[in-house]
């Protein structure tokens, strides 16, 4: 590990214990936040539980055919967008404001068009993340150097062989961005909407929990989702950095 | 980090034609959504979606309504407040760790990581810290938009060239000297690019902060609304929301563009 891997785990684990600490000390209410220790012992009997168990696999599962949707989508709309510079020019300012509208209040509008399934969710987590795997999409293509271009040219390859040999590895590490930002985003849009009305998955766990005051579950909870999300994106973090360093820096 | 809203910005033209175009095609967009909108009203039912029409006048009316004008401060005091808060803190902690590589390395993943986590599920914990009411709010605002910010200073200062900074040490220039007139005008068009995504995510925690721990504002309007399934005053609101959050962002993204025209090609 480089030296601030070192310090990072080491600011990260001082800050866990300082956290205990003040918690045993009684400088936090108990009733506010409870000692890591107990959160992570709340996560572990959390996850004996079968209908823990049964939320964090349909949560899993919802998040999953959300990402595969919203990868598979975006990437068409961003090869659109990228066709067709004049719309996209036209929807820039609508792309940009897109995030600052709370998506998930449509979610009664789901229910009623698809149904009281997990539809409705997969359709708020894909809402969500397709337009930034657009948006990177967009950004990889038009970073393709156009040397790159003339030199397929010249070489004479198909419109599939420069697509396939040139165009996507040159875009690569965007693409990858998008994806990245897929997995966090279906993560956060459908953890929303389980939140505020769904009656399984994680989320609802959650805000069960916090509504009958069992505050070792609902934080063992929270690490437990954390730790996933958290783990899943540094993978991906790691793979990106190491993608854009084969490509030379940014 | 590439922001989710970070639209690559494009080569403006000062042709007054080709903006008069661009114009254009913006108002055909917005027409050719509202007629998509006014066809999914039709084929889905009035019920599920609400046509243009409805969905104007349904605002009308809550916009004429008494208890409005209390809702729409409410939030736009919370927004506000959040907002300075987000955007200050997060200018300060980027500009740290920009500046210094190794707290930089350390906190970037950090940063990442507490970036993609639902930050939703948080809210008990708000709650249970600063108990109902705007403080709570505007947390929960903070939480949202400072992350970004503090991610796209950082970026901005370590890309400045070293170059850069030779050139003023050929100068003489003292440290306050250097950045005022070197570190700021080389970050400023990332430091925009920040603040547009800052805005539009501190606005969502804001009113994500509303639907939950309040009894005022716009975001309790709308999960009033969303739970007595009143679905034209959620379309309603949501056009009003839009509407807003869009004019906002055109203005910071024609700044942007013409901050990053001003500079040397990215």
């Amino acid at each position: 590990m480089t030296r601030s891997g070192w310090i990072r785990l080491a600011v990260i684990g001082g800050a866990v214990a300082l956290l205990e600490a003040s918690c045993r000390l009684g400088l936090v209410s108990r009733h506010a936040v409870i000692p890591p220790s107990e959160m992570a012992r709340g996560a572990f009997r959390a996850l004996g539980a079968e209908d823990v168990r049964g939320d964090v696999l349909a949560t899993l599962l919802t998040v999953a055919q959300s990402f595969v949707l919203a990868i598979v989508a975006g990437f068409a709309l961003g090869v659109l967008l990228h066709r067709l510079p004049r719309l996209r020019r036209a929807l820039d300012p609508f792309l940009a404001s897109y995030y600052a509208v709370p998506t998930f209040v449509f979610y009664p509008v789901f229910i009623v068009l698809f149904g009281l399934n997990r539809w409705p969710l997969v359709t708020i987590g894909f809402i969500f993340a397709v337009v930034a795997v657009a948006i990177n999409t967009l950004d990889g293509l038009s970073r393709v150097p156009r040397a790159f271009l003339r030199t397929a040219q010249v070489m004479r390859l198909s419109g599939r062989q420069t697509l396939l040999r040139v165009i996507l590895p040159a875009a690569a590490p965007w693409l990858f961005t998008g994806a990245k930002f897929a997995v966090a985003y279906s993560f956060i849009g459908v953890i929303a909407g389980e939140f505020v009305q769904a009656g399984s998955g994680i989320g609802h766990a959650i805000a069960f929990a916090y509504n009958s005051f069992d505050n070792p579950t609902m934080y063992g909870l929270m690490i437990l989702l954390f730790g996933t999300v958290g783990t899943i994106n540094m993978i991906l973090w790691t793979w990106e950095q190491r993608l854009y360093a084969r490509r030379g820096g940014r | 980090m590439h922001g989710a809203a970070d639209v690559e910005p494009m080569a403006v033209t000062r042709d007054g034609a080709r903006r008069k175009t661009a114009l254009a095609d913006i108002v055909v967009l917005m027409v050719a959504m509202i007629l998509l909108w006014q066809l999914g009203s039709w084929r889905l039912g009035h019920e599920v979606m609400p046509s243009p029409a409805a969905t104007l006048r349904k605002l009308a009316a809550i916009m004429t309504d008494e208890d409005f004008p209390r809702h729409a401060w409410e939030t736009g005091r919370a927004f506000g407040t959040a907002l300075v808060i987000a955007l200050a803190g997060g200018l300060v902690i980027g500009l740290v760790l920009g500046a210094h590589r190794l707290s930089g390395d350390v906190a970037e993943p950090i940063l990442v990581a507490l970036y993609s986590i639902p930050k939703i599920t948080l809210y008990p914990v708000i709650l249970l810290l600063f108990g109902l009411g705007i403080s709570a709010k505007i947390a929960f605002g903070v939480i949202h938009g400072i992350i970004p910010v503090a991610v796209f200073t950082m970026n901005a200062v370590r890309n400045i060239r070293e170059v850069y900074f030779r050139a003023a040490k050929a100068m003489r220039l003292s440290g306050v000297q250097t950045a005022w007139s070197i570190v700021l005008p080389a970050t400023v068009p990332e430091i925009v690019s920040g603040f547009r995504l800052g805005f539009a995510l501190t606005l969502l925690g804001t009113l994500i902060g509303e639907m939950f721990a309040s009894q005022r504002g716009l975001g309790y309007m709308l999960v009033k609304a969303m739970e007595t399934n009143d679905v034209g005053t959620v379309m309603a609101l949501a056009l009003l929301l839009i509407t807003l959050a869009t004019m906002a962002s055109s203005v910071l993204l024609a700044l942007d563009r013409k901050l990053h025209r001003g500079t040397a090609p990215a």
